[in-house]
């Protein structure tokens, strides 16, 4: 008889005899005590249930509340009943019912047979913890708590603020360091007796039952008062969730629990009937010596924390709809938009995704319809290349776009013309890469068969809208990386700015472009401009073009590939 | 017709189903749900005439009442819902479903309705949301008949996994969710007539609340709240919509003519103009279903904390 377990007890009571049972069975006495808010009926039909087995006790029964100081008077009683009834018991194992022994009793029981000095329980300074729920840590010691967190939220937290307005301070008993940890501990004998029998009980009970949560302080801290060797650490698994609310095990977790090597583990759905028949077993197999390990399942839950808090960037859902700001990235990955490049390089698509190995679409806002790469109708994720259905949510458009090719780099064009296109979502979001040419527009109408007149209301107009996506890349608010030039500047030296682009995006950055574009004949587009100004229509985004380029060094290179060394 | 609520504990699970005509779904549809862990059904059927009545009148899990009023007027079932819910749903967990919709949620292969419920109760938290995904299958959906019992997955096993958009109601705090097939193929230049795919099934009903337009959204407000607006993802499920089967056909014209549908039944419109040519709303980006991890991943719902 070394461990002797203390089981507190408040629902699912078939389980809590299920699990009482087996410690019995094993050679470990049981004293439960169930929470005095349990109807008499239950109470009465739960002790009968136990009646025939000898080693179980009940104890004196205490309201219990969540973080108030029924779960300490629970605690204490049991280990008083447990300490008394039980001479041989060496180390008490406080466990709730909704435990459950992951290992053979036997393995725990050579455990803390190895350890006859050592007591298990979680204790740290406040300074220490960063687990603390309703932002309260040094205060939980040193204000006054009479309202319930649970009940009377508001009093709760308004005498909170009362209290540090006033500056209360509560005087902390002497010789006591405030510690905190997890409420379920393995103590010795000599270390529970000796709290329980302090002569100066009284006084830190009267303290502690004014403490916030002094089920996770009242061991922790006087255990630092008599024990001469403390491990501080729970033997029993226990996770809490973003909330502060333990985590739940469920038949699925089976293997994950076996592996931990955990001797008991907090808490189990009752209606896990795969646990509760494949832990209560009789063991099978050599008992092993192990360590409990419980790092899988702590990054499981910790997964779990931060799909909850932090959820996936770039992902729009119907349980995940964050306000602007809170998004934690607009888009789930890097993507460039191209403007002007298509309408100055005649084999631009295919020569940048030859470069860089990305998905290269169209115009995807154009009016017509969204041209996905290869003319394909519908792409990833089942999006349809319908304008208006595109037009609808352009900016779920896009995002659904970026979510559904993860992984997969995407490019496409925009332009003056793709009035749909949400310029003021990409100029913000830090994942574009936008690049603008400004005043390209004006070589398609330079090359159209259109009559005049035409070309300069079109000129007009496409002034107007690129000038307004331009205000929109160059506000103070825009995130994304915009890189613009005019026309003019632009084809002086095309391939610097080319080069540095490509190397933004491709993953090889050393390799230097060894093939050019092939850039469009220009001849004559000054004169163009010149036109669109006798006519009155002053296009000015393109920056300044000579009237004539025949004169200039401008003829020759625009036709030929760059070839850079 | 068949009043069984004497039947109900205090602790079981309530399924709610408005319906007509639907007796082929039904042996499955029962199936799957009490196979989840639903412990009663209660079903008001809309003056069904192919047997539908009489087969759950016999099922001893079922209560039904019958009508023959009109659908439309009743706000397309809702009142008649609101109002067993009312009586009978107060402090359980009620889940409303129509006889073609399937309820997934995280862990549902391995965990019951009941574990999802408990988590939810000790979480604090009273509604859950459940998108409409809507299934199909591949080619035309006439090729494939549907057997009474079999799995509707089996044949609408493809779906579209990321064509959704969502704008936020300021009303009722809701999220107004469309797209899926259904709008890709019968409402390419109407976008904003496609259907909310938006719904709240699961909910720990109070007298006080009600559905204020099918289960779309809820009053009070608060309950609309299902999701998160500070980055994080909330859990969430999915409601697997297998409407496209081989009997959709014939319910569209059916359903055309008594004119009983939402927005003076555009959608059924819709659909019957587009089904007399073959449809098919299967295409080359379609995804197959294989089970709630997948549909995890690509991020049509979510895990959230529970793990």
């Amino acid at each position: 008889m070394s461990v002797g377990i203390l089981m507190l007890v408040h629902t699912a009571f078939g389980r809590a005899e299920q699990v009482a049972r087996h410690w019995t069975k094993y050679g470990c006495p049981v004293v439960i005590h169930v929470d005095s808010s349990v109807k008499p009926k239950a109470y009465k039909k739960f002790v009968k249930a136990l009646e025939n087995e000898p080693d179980v006790r009940f104890c004196k029964r205490h309201k219990c509340e969540w973080g108030d100081w029924g779960l300490v008077a629970a605690s204490q009683s049991a280990g008083e009943t447990m300490l008394a009834e039980f001479p041989d018991v060496r180390h008490i194992y406080l466990s709730s019912g909704s435990c459950l022994p992951l290992r053979p009793v036997q393995e725990l029981k050579d455990y803390l047979e190895a350890r006859p000095r050592t007591d298990f329980i979680e204790s740290a300074t406040t300074a220490d913890v960063p687990w603390t729920v309703g932002g309260l840590d040094a205060e939980r010691f040193t204000l006054h708590f009479p309202f319930s967190w649970k009940k009377h939220r508001f009093l709760f937290d308004k005498w909170v603020d009362i209290q540090r307005f006033l500056r209360v301070k509560r005087k902390i008993p002497h010789g006591v360091v405030p510690h905190m940890g997890s409420q379920w501990w393995c103590l010795t004998r000599q270390t529970l007796s000796a709290i329980l029998q302090d002569p100066d009980r009284e006084t830190f009970d009267s303290y502690f039952k004014r403490v916030w949560i002094p089920d996770e302080s009242y061991f922790q801290t006087l255990v630092r008062l008599y024990s001469s060797n403390i491990e501080s650490r729970s033997l029993t698994l226990s996770k809490f969730d973003f909330q502060g609310k333990p985590h739940i095990f469920y038949d699925d977790h089976l293997q994950l629990l076996r592996r931990s090597d955990c001797f008991v583990a907090r808490k189990i759905w009752p209606h896990a009937n795969r646990l509760y028949d494949g832990f209560l077993r009789s063991p099978e197999g050599a008992i092993k010596m192990s360590e409990p390990n419980p790092a899988k399942i702590d990054r499981i839950f910790a997964k779990a924390v931060e799909r909850r808090t932090k959820g996936r960037t770039g992902l729009y859902m119907q349980s995940r709809y964050p306000n602007e700001g809170w998004e934690n990235g607009m888009t789930f990955g890097r993507y460039s938009i191209f403007q002007g490049f298509t309408e100055l390089f005649e084999d631009f698509d295919p020569w940048l995704a030859r470069a860089t190995g990305a998905r290269v679409h169209g115009h995807l806002f154009a009016p017509e319809r969204a041209e996905f790469e290869a003319g394909q109708r519908v792409i990833n994720g089942a999006l349809s290349d319908a304008p208006r259905n595109r037009d609808y949510n352009s900016i779920a458009f896009l995002t659904n776009l970026i979510w559904n090719t993860r992984g997969e780099r995407q490019c496409f064009q925009t332009g003056p013309r793709d009035e749909g296109a949400p310029v003021w979502f990409f100029a913000k979001d830090p994942n574009a890469q936008v690049s603008v040419i400004s005043g390209a527009w004006a070589i398609p109408l330079f090359k159209s068969n259109l009559n005049f007149a035409d070309i300069r209301k079109e000129a007009a107009r496409l002034q107007k809208l690129e000038n307004e996506q331009l205000f929109a890349l160059r506000s103070p608010y825009a995130k994304a990386r915009v890189r613009i030039w005019t026309l003019a500047e632009f084809i002086e030296a095309p391939m610097e700015p080319l080069q540095t682009i490509i190397d933004e995006i491709g993953p090889e950055k050393a390799r230097r472009l060894s093939e050019a574009p092939r850039m469009t004949d220009l001849t004559g587009f000054g004169q163009f401009l010149q036109n669109l100004k006798n006519q009155g229509m002053h296009p000015y985004l393109m920056g300044d073009f000579p009237v004539s380029q025949e004169d200039t060094d401008q003829k020759k290179p625009p036709r030929k590939p760059y070839l850079v060394q | 017709m068949s009043d069984r609520t004497g039947q109900i504990r205090s602790s079981d699970l309530l399924a709610f189903s408005t319906l007509r005509n639907e007796h082929i779904r039904l042996p499955f549809f029962l199936d799957y749900y009490r196979n989840k862990g639903i412990n009663h059904f209660l079903i008001v059927d809309n003056d069904s005439d192919d047997g539908s009545l009489e087969y759950l009148m016999e099922q001893p899990d079922v209560s039904v009442w019958h009508t023959r009023k009109s659908y439309k007027k009743s706000k397309f079932g809702v009142d008649w819902l609101n109002w067993l819910q009312f009586r009978y749903g107060h402090n359980h967990w009620c889940l409303v479903v129509d006889p073609d919709e399937f309820f997934i949620y995280p862990f549902c292969d391995t965990r019951p309705i009941r574990a999802l419920t408990d988590w939810l109760d000790a979480s604090s938290i009273k509604s859950f949301s459940a998108m409409l995904l809507d299934m199909y299958p591949r080619g035309p959906i006439t090729e494939q008949p549907y057997q009474s019992g079999q799995d509707p997955m089996d044949i609408a096993c493809w779906f579209d996994a990321g064509n959704y958009t969502m704008t936020k109601n300021p009303q009722y705090g809701n999220l107004w969710i469309q797209g899926g097939p259904r709008s890709r193929v019968f409402f390419p230049d109407e976008p904003e007539l496609a259907p909310a795919l938006n719904k709240i099934p699961l909910v720990k009903w109070n007298r006080r609340y009600c559905y204020a337009s099918s289960t779309h959204m809820l009053l009070p407000r608060g309950l609309n709240q299902v999701y998160d607006e500070w980055g994080g993802e909330k859990a969430s499920g999915l409601l697997l919509h297998a409407k496209f089967l081989d009997t959709f056909t014939v319910k569209a014209e059916e359903e055309l003519e008594r004119n009983q549908h939402y927005s003076a039944s555009v959608e059924y419109k819709a659909y019957a103009e587009r089904l007399r040519d073959a449809p098919e709303l299967w295409c080359k980006w379609s995804e197959k279903y294989i089970n709630w991890r997948q549909l995890e991943i690509l991020g049509l719902m979510s895990k959230g904390n529970w793990a």
